[in-house]
């Protein structure tokens, strides 16, 4: 139950002085690692070295930061949340607005970095894999923008569910493939495209859409997405004059909330808040809530808390949102459980959706289902906070997408 | 009781005469059914199996084509447990001393625990493990539990492992080296395509892995396939075509017998018969 009860006032957090997980074989603490096929492993030798030049290239980190800036349309805004702010009456609410970033969501700092990688490796084809759409999305758009040959393994209840992102990555010249084995969703969506992966190796980049999968992925996609927080920092800065006090962000894979979490990781006051799809309830088997009920295990090439049963076989997660329904977590986020640096709560499907209604109609803001989650747990938070204290969440996507479900929900 | 068990792989391959191929074949435990599996293996022997590859099954098997994914989802809804291979690797040994390789993914195995994991492998008389999303990067998470307890490791080459990779490979392996004939994920294909590109790969493990015997397998579906392919090495691997052939057959009558046949076949071909 600890893990589910509010956070007491003495909130605290393990200081970290100096954190430089991962560890070149790519592990946080215990966590994360390369468990693939042999066939993969010259392909993520090829990659770590090509990722690793880049850090160093100055025309390589150019180009990218230019087309964040020109393309996607960075630095996104900090919004001050004023109307919610009162509604609660306690603490101030900002919010990092990565729903204006171009197709609607975070997704894209990360598509387009690897989509460079891809290039200067000379590979020709890309694959993705999505749950929600949007790193599909995101992925395809890069593809259009570039050129290259686009493959999107989607599970087939995610399609039915986020049509309107199958219809748009359609539109910008992917191939949607539709998965129905297992769940149908993400976690099925992701074992496909490691199979064509493993099969067309030679000419194929993968882009993975979360800080999950084996070793280089989970850093890598952090770091492309490392943006979010370092704006967040210089703009709250230039606004308040200094740090926040809390950062709240919702979990499927964990990438949005690693690049918000990472450039504060080291500022031990900021507390650090992570929101996991808890479905119908984390005491139920309709669940996502991989760190509040989960046990570590191995899940698409990486060890992580994981959803499984007493046999190894991973159970089947459940979220109304399709971007959180991931029974696994990345490697990182698992680190930062168990270290206590961040905090993570679970948020059920009507939370959700009840957070969708009240952002909407206190900040004409339409948040994502998945979003909607690190809004939920305002509700928990601000009543703990003082008038002084300053709270940004990461509104990581936008709730187009989801009119389909949120009509439904509320009719 | 425990040193005995190593032998059975090394053992197998020091009797082999020149002009014969090991053949090892992959079966996933609890399919068709979980009645079946014991004399699937127990038939196997009597129709030419050298070796037995045992599958565990598991959720999200991410190297394995749709052929092993169906029957790990049919062996999983029969209620397979580890527990229950242990106990079918047990009765196999009442009658056999064919070698048994248990392969399967990483996490069920952690799961049960490391260390309780061979222990009881070895307990009911397996020799060793295949763990194709465990590469030699990760295997020291198992390795020394299972040399404690005489497990062979077999690891794989693949068509794009560089040289270094393979001598890398040959010196972590013990019992065989698994040659994956083709970059993809396991499943039928057609043998003469293997057989094309197949040939530079062969000559380079040929180079590079000196210490162990070498077995090849993915895209082996008949006889004539497992001759082309197999033919500079010491054996071949047959899974896929196998699933497939029961998968055709199941449960009709006379299911087991052709099977049975199709094994033989496998290994001696039909003209030979």
């Amino acid at each position: 139950m600890t893990k589910y009860s509010l956070p007491d006032t003495n909130y605290t957090t393990q200081k970290i002085m100096k954190y430089t997980a991962p560890t070149k074989e790519g592990y946080f603490g215990k966590f994360g690692g390369k468990f693939v096929p042999e066939i993969l492993i010259p392909a993520l030798e090829e990659l770590e070295i090509a990722y690793e030049e880049s850090l160093n290239d100055p025309l390589f980190q150019k180009e990218y930061h230019d087309l964040l800036k020109e393309y996607v349309g960075r630095p996104t805004k900090l919004t001050y949340a004023n109307r919610l702010t009162d509604h609660y009456g306690k603490g101030k609410i900002y919010f990092k607005r990565e729903d204006l970033c171009h197709t609607g969501a975070h997704k894209i700092n990360n598509a387009i970095g690897q989509l460079l990688l891809a290039r200067n490796m000379g590979k020709t084809r890309i694959i993705a894999e999505t749950g929600a759409g949007q790193h599909g999305v995101a992925t395809a758009t890069a593809c259009a923008k570039f050129g290259f040959d686009c493959v999107i393994y989607m599970g087939a209840e995610d399609m039915e569910r986020q049509k309107l992102n199958v219809d748009r990555m359609r539109l910008l010249g992917a191939e949607v493939r539709s998965v129905t084995s297992g769940s149908q969703t993400l976690k099925d969506a992701t074992n496909e495209a490691i199979r064509d992966w493993v099969t067309n190796v030679e000419n194929t980049f993968y882009i993975i859409g979360s800080v999950v999968g084996p070793h280089p992925y989970p850093v890598m996609t952090r770091n492309f997405h490392r943006v979010i927080g370092e704006e967040t920092k210089e703009q709250l800065k230039h606004a308040e004059g200094r740090l926040p006090d809390y950062l709240v962000a919702c979990v499927g894979g964990g990438s949005n909330a690693i690049g918000f979490f990472y450039p504060f990781i080291e500022d031990e006051d900021v507390k650090m808040i992570g929101i996991e799809a808890a479905g119908l309830g984390a005491d139920t088997d309709q669940t996502a809530a991989t760190l509040t009920i989960g046990t570590p295990g191995v899940l698409h090439g990486s060890l992580s808390y994981l959803l499984h049963d007493t046999e190894g076989q991973v159970q089947l997660a459940h979220s109304i949102s399709a971007g959180l329904d991931y029974p696994g977590i990345g490697p990182e986020h698992s680190y930062l459980f168990d270290t206590k640096r961040v905090h993570y709560f679970g948020i059920t499907d009507q939370q959700a959706m009840d957070a969708v209604k009240r952002v909407s109609e206190t900040e004409g803001i339409i948040p994502a289902i998945e979003t909607a989650h690190a809004f939920a747990y305002l509700e928990t938070l601000m009543p703990l906070t003082q008038k002084d204290e300053i709270v940004v969440v990461n509104c990581s996507g936008r709730g187009d997408k989801d009119m389909k479900t949120i009509s439904e929900w509320f009719s | 009781m425990i040193t005995t068990q190593k032998s059975r792989v090394s053992s197998l391959f020091e009797q082999r005469k020149d002009n014969s191929k090991i053949m090892s074949l992959f079966i996933t435990a609890g399919y068709p059914d979980l009645g079946s599996t014991v004399d699937l293996i127990l038939g196997f022997e009597k129709n030419g199996a050298d070796i037995i590859e045992l599958g565990m099954p598991f959720s999200d098997p991410l190297a394995d084509g749709p052929t092993i994914q169906y029957a790990s989802n049919v062996a999983i809804s029969n209620g397979i447990t580890m527990k229950k291979i242990f106990e079918m690797v047990k009765e196999v040994r009442k009658s056999s001393e064919i070698p048994i390789i248990l392969m399967g993914y990483i996490n069920p195995i952690m799961r049960y625990g490391m260390e309780e994991f061979c222990r009881d492998a070895a307990e009911c008389g397996a020799d060793g493990l295949i763990l194709p999303d465990l590469p030699p990067e990760e295997s020291t998470i198992i390795s020394e539990s299972a040399k404690k307890y005489n497990l062979d490791i077999i690891y794989l080459v693949a068509p794009n492992s560089t040289d270094a990779r393979m001598k890398k490979v040959d010196d972590l392996s013990s019992g065989f080296v698994y040659c994956v004939s083709v970059t993809g994920v396991t499943g039928a294909r057609k043998g003469e395509e293997v057989a094309k590109s197949v040939d530079r790969f062969i000559g380079r493990v040929n180079q590079y892995v000196t210490k162990n015997p070498k077995l090849v397998g993915f895209g082996i579906k008949n006889h004539e396939d497992a001759k082309l392919i197999a033919k500079q090495v010491d054996g071949f691997i047959v899974g896929s075509a196998l699933i497939d052939t029961i998968r055709k057959n199941y449960p009709n009558n006379d299911w087991m017998q052709n099977v049975l046949s199709f094994v033989n076949e496998l290994k001696y071909g039909t003209k030979e018969t």
